[in-house]
C-alpha cells in the first residue's frame, strides 16, 4: 500500500517532465523555423543585388560594342551610361528604383535601335551581350519575384497563431514587399489544382 | 498558397520514404516465393532466398537514393554540357532556379530528335535537368522558360526525389520478374523429369508454381500503379508552378503544343523512366480518354487549363 504514493509522485513527476520536454521542443522548432524564414528572406534580397551588379557590369562592354557600329547614335550611347551611373551611385530604395526604371528604358531603346543595324544585330558579341542583358534583366525580376514570395512566406508566420506569440518575444518584425509599379505583378497568380 | 507547396513536398517526403520500405518488403516476399519454387517446399531454402534479397534490396534502396541521378541520366543517354555550350539553356535555367528559390541544377542534353525534358536528383541541392536535342531547337526563348520551369517545379515540389526512385525500383523488379521468368523457362525441364522421378509432392509444388507464377505477373502491374499514381497529378501541378515561376502560362502552353505536333518517339526511355519525362515518350496520345495506364494527363487538356490561366495574366506576354 505504502508503495502507491511514491508511484504517484513519479507518475505527476513524469508527465509533468514530459511535457515540459515537449514544450521546450515544439518552442524551439518553432523559433527556428523562423530563423530559417528570416535566414531565406536576407538571402533573397541579397541576390537581388547580385544580379543588378551583374548588370551595371555588362554595360560598359555593351556599350563599346554598340560604338563601333553605330558611333553617331551618341544620345542614346550616353543616355544608358548616364543612367547606369545614376543605379550605381543611386541611395535610397526609392532613388534607386527610379534610377533602374531609368536604365531598364534606356536600354530598351538602345535594343530598338539596334534594329537598324544588320551588321551589329550579325555581330556575335553582340547578340550575346544581348542574351546576357536579357537574361539579367529576366532575373532582376525573378529574384524581386522570388524575394516577395519568400516576404509573404515570412510574414504570414509571423502574424499567425501560435507563431506570433513568439515572434514579438523575439523581435521578428514583418518583413517590407519590394514594391512595384503594377500591383499585379506582386501577387502570385492564383492557380487551382 | 506557400503552405500547400510545403504540404506538397512533406507528402513527397514520406512517400519516398514509404516507397523504399514497400520495395524491400516486396522483394523479399517475391523472393521468398521464388526461394518455394527452387527448393521444392523447403522452408529453409526460401527463409535464406528472402533474407539474402532483403539484405540487397537495402543495398539496392541506399544506392538509388545517392546514386539514382546518375543512373537515370545514363540511362537515357544523357550527357552535362557547360554554360560555353549553350549560353541561353543556361540562362533560362538559372532565371528558372531564381524564381523557384533553389541552387542551380546541372543540366544536361539528349541527343535525340523526339522532343522531351526531365529532371532529376534526391533533392533541389543534388538536381539535374535534361532536354533533348530535338526539343531544344524547336524552342523559342519563352517556351524554353515554360519548359524549364515545369522541370524546375519538379525539382523544388521534391517530384525528382520520389520519381527517381521509382525508376530505378520500377526497373529492378521489372528485371527481377524477368530473370524468374527466364529462370522458369529454363529450369522448367529439369523439374519436371526430377518431379517424375520423386513422384509424390507435385500438388504442393503446383500450388507454389502458381502462387509464383501470380506474383511474377502481379508485381510489375504492382509497380505500374505505382508509378502511375506518381505521375498524372504531379504533372497537371508541375504545370502550375511553372506558371506562378514564369507567369507567363502561354510559353509553356505553346511549348507543349509543340510537342504535340511531333510524332517521334525517345530512343531511349522505357517503361521504367517513361514518367519523368514532361510529356509521355513512349506513346503521346495514350493520355486521351483518359486512359487507367497512362503515366502523364492528356496534351490537349494541360494546354487547355494554361490558356485558361492566361486570360487571368493578360500582362504576361509582354517580353515574348
Amino acid at each position: 500500500m505504502s508503495v502507491l504514493p511514491i508511484l504517484a509522485v513519479n507518475v505527476t513527476l513524469i508527465v509533468t517532465i514530459v511535457v515540459l520536454v515537449l514544450l521546450v521542443l515544439v518552442v524551439a522548432g518553432m523559433y527556428n523555423g523562423l530563423v530559417k524564414l528570416r535566414m531565406r528572406v536576407k538571402n533573397s534580397w541579397s541576390q537581388i543585388d547580385v544580379q543588378l551588379k551583374r548588370r551595371y557590369d555588362l554595360i560598359p562592354n555593351l556599350v563599346e560594342t554598340v560604338k563601333g557600329y553605330a558611333a553617331h547614335e551618341k544620345d542614346t550611347l550616353e543616355r544608358v551610361i548616364q543612367a547606369r551611373n545614376m543605379a550605381v551611385n543611386a541611395s535610397g530604395v526609392k532613388a534607386q528604383a527610379a534610377a533602374e526604371n531609368m536604365l531598364t528604358g534606356a536600354l530598351k531603346s538602345l535594343f530598338a535601335l539596334s534594329e537598324a543595324y544588320p551588321n551589329l544585330k550579325a555581330n556575335e558579341n553582340f547578340t550575346q551581350l544581348q542574351e546576357e542583358l536579357t537574361s539579367t534583366e529576366n532575373k532582376i525580376s525573378f529574384s524581386r519575384q522570388n524575394y516577395n514570395d519568400t516576404v509573404e512566406t515570412y510574414n504570414t508566420k509571423v502574424q499567425s497563431f501560435p507563431t506570433n506569440l513568439l515572434a514579438g518575444m523575439f523581435g521578428f518584425r514583418e518583413e517590407e514587399f519590394f514594391e512595384v509599379e503594377e500591383a499585379a505583378q506582386r501577387e502570385a497568380p492564383k492557380v487551382k489544382f | 498558397m506557400a503552405d500547400d507547396f510545403y504540404q506538397l513536398i512533406d507528402r513527397n517526403k514520406r512517400n519516398s520514404l514509404l516507397l523504399m520500405a514497400v520495395f524491400i518488403a516486396l522483394v523479399a516476399v517475391v523472393a521468398w516465393v521464388i526461394g518455394l519454387a527452387w527448393g521444392r517446399g523447403d522452408w529453409r531454402v526460401s527463409v535464406a532466398v528472402g533474407g539474402v534479397a532483403a539484405a540487397i534490396s537495402f543495398l539496392i534502396a541506399l544506392a538509388s537514393y545517392y546514386g539514382g541521378a546518375s543512373a537515370v541520366l545514363a540511362m537515357s543517354g544523357a550527357r552535362e554540357i557547360a554554360k560555353e555550350d549553350d549560353p541561353q539553356l543556361f540562362n533560362v535555367v538559372e532565371e528558372m532556379s531564381i524564381a523557384a528559390g533553389v541552387p542551380m541544377p546541372r543540366i544536361y542534353i539528349v541527343r535525340d530528335d523526339a522532343p522531351n525534358a526531365f529532371a532529376t536528383g534526391r533533392d533541389p541541392k543534388h538536381a539535374a535537368v535534361a532536354i533533348t536535342t530535338g526539343l531544344r531547337s524547336k524552342l523559342t526563348r519563352d517556351e524554353l522558360q515554360g519548359v524549364m520551369a515545369h522541370e524546375m517545379g519538379h525539382v523544388r515540389n521534391f517530384d525528382i526525389r520520389y520519381a527517381m526512385l521509382v525508376a530505378i525500383m520500377v526497373g529492378v523488379i521489372v528485371m527481377l520478374c524477368d530473370m524468374f521468368l527466364r529462370s522458369m523457362w529454363w529450369g522448367g525441364g529439369r523439374r519436371r523429369r526430377s518431379s517424375s522421378r520423386q513422384g509424390k509432392g507435385g500438388g504442393a509444388q503446383a500450388v507454389i508454381m502458381v502462387i509464383a507464377i501470380l506474383l511474377a505477373i502481379i508485381a510489375p502491374i504492382l509497380a505500374k500503379l505505382i508509378q502511375m499514381a506518381v505521375s498524372r497529378q504531379r504533372e497537371y501541378l508541375a504545370d502550375a508552378t511553372a506558371v506562378r515561376f514564369t507567369r507567363n502560362p502561354l510559353g509553356l502552353a505553346s511549348a507543349l503544343q509543340r510537342i504535340a505536333a511531333d510524332p517521334d518517339p525517345l530512343d531511349h526511355a522505357n517503361r521504367g523512366t517513361q514518367h519523368m519525362y514532361i510529356v509521355n515518350p513512349l506513346n503521346k496520345a495514350s493520355g486521351q480518354a483518359g486512359n487507367l495506364f497512362s503515366t502523364h494527363p492528356p496534351l490537349e487538356d494541360r494546354i487547355a487549363r494554361l490558356r485558361a490561366l492566361a486570360h487571368e495574366y493578360p500582362q504576361t506576354q509582354a517580353n515574348g
